[in-house]
């Protein structure tokens, strides 16, 4: 297999509506920053490989069509990929193989969401023949699933308050974030209404518009540039209504992390990985994932977060750049894990860089907590 | 890089309306199909792949229910595009080039009858200038069809001539939706519904679905004594603005020509995703395919499963090889409006 390396990486700033810019001009704006980062020019890109959630989040059916020219793709393949939630990972998993599979040198990939073109609840909230309407949106899906989490393991309430606070504070070192909340601690976010038990207004992530870019090429074709490079990465899928299936520690998530670590010869992954980049929509989602990831025991994720391990200058700091819960535009936001694990180890994370990082993972779930994409970066090829 | 081949292939009999039956129901028995045909089951598939669109289900993230069509448990290698399914068989070829996987299951599905077709394939124009005019997707076709005639790239004969070929083709393949012969005074006595495209010049609404199986040089011959390779495949996009297209030519598919080396082969059969009559003649004079068997299971005239109908032109392609010892196919799959995203892909049997 060939490697490949992660040379760019481009975002949009995250807002609630980005009424500055059409669809095309948000996707142009990451790809415009991926492509100075990595200091490339259009005729380098051999492929580019679109992602984003459902088409109904802007009324576009299968927008590579319209935006064909907006990302450079016009002469060139192009592929969208749409795995739900997960979608970002996915597709930088997919570019990724684009470059592996050695049929391409260089490709370009970009996700987006403009959720203020529709309203993603609604969107969420499919009416289907023959079954009952839930209208939950995501946060009503995944509460169940959070509850019996806390019906399991007894952590104290506050841990989901700890996670939303921890994370809009990262957020205050990133300017991109949508969410800047000055002086957001437990209190302020304990305080906020009950959306979903036992999730509070502050525990949920917002509604973004936004995009994210990178290139991503050959080993052969790095030169002399900052490299993250990409030493395992995965998906996995398992059916929505599986016999058997532990909608809270997933076997898809289990399942891909172990693919992952086994590619990178990780034994360890808290020792090993300095740093992750996790997909927490909901705060409690933080504990879940440190388990299903194996960064702990069964039942331990929470005391990580209780002890401030998954803090900025915790021993295994978890969503420098704010995470989910300060931005989320969907179809991006897997790939904003992707690519900020990628910038830690370039050392490009500015105010949120984690020190001397060189192991960084990035993490995109989706659908009823049954898509799954990771990867492994790393600063050293070797 | 690993070679690949397409070993399996199945389709599910192309239907006008196939009511309560629903998405699910149509992908599993294909996928069964497809299983048996080759002695396997989804433990022996490394990566699976499904394109469809959301729109035709009427609810965001439709594809997941796609999936309990197959086994999912332990936890698969799975990917999604919501592009036709011969994109997904791309996105598979390329795992198994990386040495992801050895084999690869690709599926595509759609239901056109429960919805408005015109108005789903309007939203994919751009959503500002566009789309808020509801172009639909026969207008946007007779577009092209109106230039190719004016230049006289094509002719009206050679459009009926296409219908009335179709569906003589179609009386061959048992899963095809329209059968009837139609003769030359039936055609013109059709009305037209966007000059100049009549009614039998546009394709069926339909409901379907198919699966395919490919594997690595590797496994290959654990399944077949006889895989039909692909030797090449390529595609490209072109402008989403209509006006900066010369309708007239297609610049993706003069690139296939070119990257797969296409004027050196002596191609058997070919089998297009031609939506509208006058998209035949047009590529098969691009694709100098003049003198060779083309659509011979009818093409999308007779049966056109949104997102399936490109996988189903490289299906019919390796079933032509495969059961006529033929040795070399070429099948198209397109995207968009006017045939705004091509792919070629160059199949062939090794002696």
């Amino acid at each position: 297999m060939i490697q490949a390396g992660v040379i760019g990486v481009g975002q949009t700033n995250y807002d609630s509506k980005r009424r500055d810019v059409s669809m095309a001009g948000l996707v142009r704006e990451a790809i415009d920053k991926a492509m100075l980062a990595a200091d490339i020019e259009w005729d380098a890109v051999d492929a580019v490989i679109l992602g984003k959630a459902p088409d109904m989040f802007e009324g576009v059916v299968m927008p590579e069509l319209y935006l064909a020219d907006a990302i450079g793709a016009v002469g060139k393949p192009v592929l969208r990929v749409h795995t739900a939630g997960s979608v970002g990972g996915s597709t930088a998993v997919i570019a990724a193989s684009h470059v592996c599979s050695g049929q391409f040198k260089t490709v370009l990939t970009v996700t987006f969401e403009k959720q203020s073109e529709s309203n993603a609840t609604w969107a969420l909230s499919p009416r289907y023949p023959y079954s009952p309407h839930i209208n939950a949106g995501a946060g009503g899906y995944f509460a169940p699933f959070i509850r019996e989490y806390i019906r399991r393991h007894k952590p104290p309430e506050h841990i989901g308050w700890k996670v939303a606070a921890k994370d809009r504070q990262n957020a205050l070192k990133n300017p991109l974030a949508h969410l800047q909340i000055p002086g957001i601690d437990e209190k302020m976010v304990s305080d906020t209404p009950m959306l979903w038990e036992p999730l509070r207004y502050l525990e949920s992530c917002p509604s973004s518009d936004g995009a994210c870019a990178m290139v991503i090429t050959s080993k052969d074709t790095v030169g002399p540039r900052k490299v993250a490079w990409i030493k395992g990465m995965a998906v996995r899928s398992e059916g929505t209504l599986s016999a058997g299936r532990d909608e809270v520690n997933p076997q898809g998530g289990i399942d891909c992390a172990k693919d992952i670590y086994q590619q990178a010869g990780i034994l360890n992954p808290r020792e090993e990985i300095d740093c992750a980049e996790i997909y927490v929509p909901f705060s409690w989602y933080e504990p879940m994932w440190l388990e299903n990831l194996g960064f702990c025991e069964l039942g331990e994720g929470w005391k990580l977060t209780e002890q401030g391990a998954t803090a900025l200058n915790g021993d295994m700091p978890i969503n420098m750049s704010g995470g989910v819960l300060s931005s989320n535009p969907i179809g991006a936001s897997g790939m904003i894990r992707f690519g900020e694990a990628a910038l830690q180890v370039m050392g490009l994370a500015e105010d949120h860089q984690i020190k001397d990082a060189k192991i960084a993972m990035g993490h995109a779930y989706g659908g009823a907590a049954q898509f799954f994409a990771m990867w492994i970066v790393s600063s050293s090829p070797d | 890089m690993k070679k690949v081949a397409v070993v399996g292939y199945a389709q599910h009999k192309i239907l006008p309306n196939a009511g309560a039956l629903n998405e699910v129901e149509l992908i599993m028995p294909v996928v069964h199909k497809v299983f048996k045909d080759l002695g396997i089951s989804q433990d022996d598939i490394g990566f699976t792949c499904s394109g469809s669109c959301d729109y035709l289900q009427g609810a965001a993230f439709a594809f997941v229910e796609g999936l309990s069509a197959i086994q999912t448990s332990p936890p698969i290698k799975e990917s999604h595009v919501e592009m036709d399914a011969a994109w997904a068989l791309y996105e598979s070829m390329l795992k198994i080039k990386m040495g992801d996987a050895d084999t690869a299951l690709i599926y595509g599905f759609g239901k056109s009858s429960p919805g408005n077709l015109d108005s789903i394939i309007s939203l994919q124009m751009d959503p500002y200038y566009i789309s808020p005019l509801w172009p639909d997707r026969i207008s946007l076709a007779a577009l092209q069809a109106q230039i190719l005639l004016q230049k006289k790239i094509i002719t009206h004969d050679e459009m009926m001539a296409t219908v009335i070929e179709a569906r003589n083709n179609a009386a061959n393949n048992p899963n095809a939706l329209l059968t009837d012969d139609i003769s030359e005074d039936l055609y013109r006595a059709d009305s037209l519904i966007s000059s100049p495209l009549r009614g039998f010049d546009c394709p069926p609404i339909s409901d379907g679905a198919s699966a395919m199986v490919i594997a690595s040089e590797d496994k290959a011959f654990d399944f077949t004594d006889n895989p039909i390779w692909i030797e090449g495949i390529d595609h490209s996009i072109e402008s989403s603005n209509l006006g900066s297209r010369d309708l007239a030519t297609s610049p993706t598919i003069q690139t296939a020509i070119d990257n797969l080396k296409l004027e050196n082969i002596n191609f058997d059969v070919a089998e297009l995703h031609t939506q509208f009559s006058h998209e035949v003649p047009f590529l098969r004079k691009l694709l100098n395919l003049s003198n060779i068997p083309t659509n011979l299971s009818g093409g999308p005239l007779v049966g056109n499963v949104m997102m399936c109908a490109g996988l189903d032109a490289i299906g019919k392609t390796f079933q032509s090889l495969a059961n006529d010892q033929l040795d070399h196919g070429l099948a198209h799959a397109s995207s968009g409006p006017c045939l705004q995203h091509n792919m070629v892909v160059h199949l062939e049997r090794h002696k």
